[in-house]
């Protein structure tokens, strides 16, 4: 398309009439698969794209400011609308933030019931990343095979909670209630089911040499500009940073995971841990590409069964209570607390300051979500159109979060 | 029928060619129009299947029969939007455009034997040729839509479309070849008796080439992995973003029209169209099989119509099945693949059959003993003397039929 120079001067007319040289595209805020309202403005040469700048701000709800006027008990419903697809590590951020504050240790059982929370949550939702990654490049079937089997965890939530979205469940103190008699049960029962599944994903998607083709080597991000970016998360492990809250965080945060036995997936030498049971690195990806971001969310699927099954275990032997939430309205001490949580999606900061009262003097969330959305530009410099989307749906976004 | 009109009863022959034209015509449409809504319908029962889900279950009955007629009653009411700055005229015309080629192309396509719109005998070559106009429509509806996705996926389809007919072309060249003939009637009689007589059996090269063609089929229709000009997560609905109602249906009846179409025009060049694996009609009829007429021709058609029906069907389930499986290349993959991969893939094949005929070789009709005469002739198969399975090139009157009935069939749909 690029005739610009071969155009003699009597084609003047023509080229001020039809610009052939670029075009400026906009994807979304309504294109199907920005997930959610996600707007991006493209720079495009035919079918290359030289600029992307996302647009943000579509879904913004003055979360933060309504913090400010509830207390944190009642701000919970509000942090389940941030990160809408894990909507419990939201709740157990701000639980957790807040417990600093008030220096509220949680009992053991409660912090057993938070593990085995957490830890579904997280399947749940890099269920829904892995299924809607596949829709993004094309492939329909396992975003619903995904949902299938996060409609079951929905179940158990709404078992447990009453809600399958937004749950409020977790919260300062410990839980709303707790779990119901034969939760524990259907719970592995389902762990025993999905666990033979997570082949079928890997069959469909991570071996699929159509889905290796369009992934392997795009979007290659380094661990330097990860970390610069302030990646966190599947996408910054992707690259190939060696750093999960769980375990390296604060200590607030990390008593949680206190004697549970896991690994970062992180790659080492070519090898993720626990990888042998699911297929191996294919020659085309490159550390830091959408490939290894997307088979890191798989591997994390994989573990946290295993913590789940761990965290089972711990609370049915705990005797204690799973921890009843503190008054709706009481005092928080005078200060302030900042705590960074792991959530599905990276780390998922909660900051509060006190001045003394009920109600917090500021809210504060700080995004995962944006700081891995903030890298789209230079990772979509010069590819395809068709790899944005490739690019955008590993970084794995919700806009709920971004936005607030 | 044509003859039978204007001789005993004396009509005016135009007249009586016209109204045969027209009822051609409006068979040809039911079988687009009726297989579209069944396809639809199927599309959505697979899907369901494939993603463990039921599908339609409510309208009309269990399996939801009428889910297509109530989606084209939703269409029909549907507003017909046109964006503003569209060209108007090429906005509307586009769709009957991309519709009128891949219902233009049912029109020389044989069902059996006789019963085809119009028996020509470069059918071949007239249903590529009239199918690849469908790309025009595309190409209208991308840039009259005024949209910018529009034309991405318009330029996309051209692209693709363009370099996917050079394969499929070299494809479909390598059964004419071994036929000797590009009348699609003609070539599925002579895959009659034994499946081993179908071409896809006839030698390695043709096997792997069937292959090809199909992956080129499914490239050249559109369909997934190489619905790139509908991308819907990249490109919105591609070409088709801007369309409504009853023009948007209007694509989509082409969509599946075409669909049928490849994989009918596979069947028939590699599959034995019409023909049964085995010589059923043969054993029924016996030596009078390649004489049948009355009663006997229409039931033997009859069988040979259900056989191709049900394999051009299990075509177009295939690709239903791949659409709801494979992740979507992207657009220099799939042209890669075609300059790459498929198009020397299909010349080496078409080097492969030529020096394969040249050198004699064994073909698959050998394979099993023609142990009864009629099982080289099938219902349809109106030849004289059975296919000399070595010949290259068999001469023009080794097929019987057009000696028989040619003149009297020809623009007639069915007896």
């Amino acid at each position: 398309m690029s005739t610009t120079e071969e155009k003699s001067s009597e084609n003047k007319v023509v080229e001020f009439d039809v610009r052939t040289d670029e075009m400026l595209v906009n994807m979304g805020p309504q294109h199907p698969s920005t997930h959610g309202v996600l707007r991006l403005v493209l720079r495009t040469d035919g079918e290359v794209v030289s600029e992307v700048t996302p647009h943000l701000g579509y879904l913004h709800r003055c979360a933060e400011k309504i913090g400010e006027n509830l207390t944190p008990r009642q701000w919970i419903p509000y942090t389940d609308r941030m990160d809408y697809l894990a909507g419990m590590s939201m709740n157990l951020g701000w639980s957790l933030c807040v417990e600093k504050l008030m220096n509220l240790h949680v009992p053991e059982k409660a912090r057993h019931l938070r593990v085995i929370i957490a830890e579904m949550q997280r399947i749940a939702s890099h269920l829904v990343g892995m299924g809607a990654y596949g829709l993004d490049l094309g492939s329909f079937s396992p975003f619903l095979y995904a949902f299938r089997e996060r409609e079951r965890i929905l179940d158990l939530f709404e078992e447990a909670c009453g809600a399958r979205l937004t749950y409020s469940y977790l919260t300062v103190g410990g839980a709303t209630a707790d779990l119901p008699t034969g939760w524990l049960q259907k719970c592995e029962a389902f762990l025993d089911q999905f666990l033979p599944v997570i082949d079928e994903y890997h069959a469909l998607l991570t071996t699929n040499s159509i889905f290796i083709k369009r992934c392997a080597g795009i979007g290659v991000m380094s661990a330097e500009m990860a970390t610069s970016y302030g990646c966190s998360g599947p996408v910054l492990r992707g690259s190939g940073v060696d750093l999960d809250l769980r375990r390296d965080g604060e200590e607030w945060y990390t008593n949680m995971y206190d004697g549970y036995a896991f690994e970062v997936i992180v790659e080492k030498d070519g090898h993720y841990p626990n990888d042998h049971v699911y297929p191996g690195v294919p020659p085309e990806a490159v550390l830091g590409d959408c490939w290894h971001r997307f088979y890191v969310r798989m591997l994390e699927v994989r573990q946290a069964i295993d913590l789940v099954r761990q965290a089972i275990d711990r609370y049915s032997a705990a005797t204690d209570s799973y921890g009843e939430p503190v008054k709706l309205n009481e005092k928080l001490p005078k200060g302030e607390a900042y705590l960074e949580t792991e959530a599905p999606r990276g780390q998922m900061g909660f900051y509060v300051v006190s001045d003394g009262s009920a109600i917090p003097y500021r809210a504060r969330a700080r995004s995962s979500c944006f700081c891995n959305l903030s890298v789209t530009s230079e990772l979509c410099r010069n590819t395809l159109i068709a790899d944005i989307p490739a690019i955008v749906g590993s970084l794995d976004i919700v806009m709920g979060e971004i936005d607030r | 029928m044509s003859q039978y009109l204007i001789s005993h009863w004396g009509w005016y022959p135009p007249l009586v060619y016209t109204l045969m034209a027209m009822l051609a015509a409006s068979l040809v449409l039911l079988v687009i129009a009726g297989g579209s809504v069944v396809f639809i319908w199927m599309e959505r029962k697979v899907a369901g299947r494939i993603q463990d889900r039921l599908g339609p279950t409510r309208v009309g009955g269990k399996f939801g029969w009428l889910q297509t007629i109530a989606d084209g009653i939703k269409l029909l009411s549907k507003e017909d939007l046109r964006p503003e700055g569209a060209d108007a005229m090429l906005f509307r015309i586009a769709p009957y455009v991309a519709f009128c080629a891949s219902y233009g192309s049912f029109i020389a396509l044989p069902f059996a034997t006789g019963w085809v719109g119009l028996d020509i005998n470069v059918a071949v070559f007239f249903v590529v040729a009239v199918l690849g106009l469908e790309v025009f429509g595309v190409i209208l509806a991308g840039y009259a839509s005024a949209s910018k996705w529009s034309l991405f996926g318009a330029m996309r389809e051209a692209a693709q479309v363009i370099s996917y007919e050079v394969p499929l072309g070299l494809c479909i060249v390598i059964p004419v070849m071994i036929a000797g003939t590009m009348d699609l009637t003609k070539i599925g009689n002579l895959q009659s008796g034994w499946f081993t007589n179908w071409y896809l059996f006839h030698d390695p090269f043709t096997f792997i080439t069937f292959f090809v063609y199909y992956t080129c089929a499914l490239a050249s229709v559109n369909r997934a992995p190489f619905d790139l000009a509908e991308a819907e997560s990249e490109l919105v609905a591609g070409f088709h973003t801007e369309y409504s109602g009853l023009r948007w249906s209007f694509f989509f009846m082409a969509e599946y029209g075409s669909m049928f179409l490849v994989s009918a025009l596979g069947s028939i060049l590699f599959l034995g169209g019409w023909n049964g694996p085995v010589p059923v009609a043969a054993w029924i009829f016996g030596e009078h099989a390649s004489q049948l007429s009355g009663f006997a021709f229409v039931l033997a058609n009859v069988l040979g119509l259900m056989a191709f029906i049900l394999k051009a069907v299990l075509g177009v389930t295939v690709m239903m099945w791949i659409r709801w499986t494979l992740p979507r290349l992207r657009i220099d993959q799939v042209i890669t693949t075609c300059w790459k991969y498929c198009t020397p893939i299909a010349a080496v094949m078409f080097v492969g059959v030529i020096s394969w005929q040249l050198m004699g070789l064994p073909n698959g009709g050998d394979v099993l003993p023609h142990h009864e005469q009629g099982s080289r002739r099938l219902p349809g198969s109106l030849r004289e003397r059975p296919f000399e399975t070595g010949d290259a090139l068999p001469s023009a009157n080794s097929v019987g039929f057009e000696s028989e009935h040619g003149e009297q069939e020809r623009g007639q749909v069915d007896g």
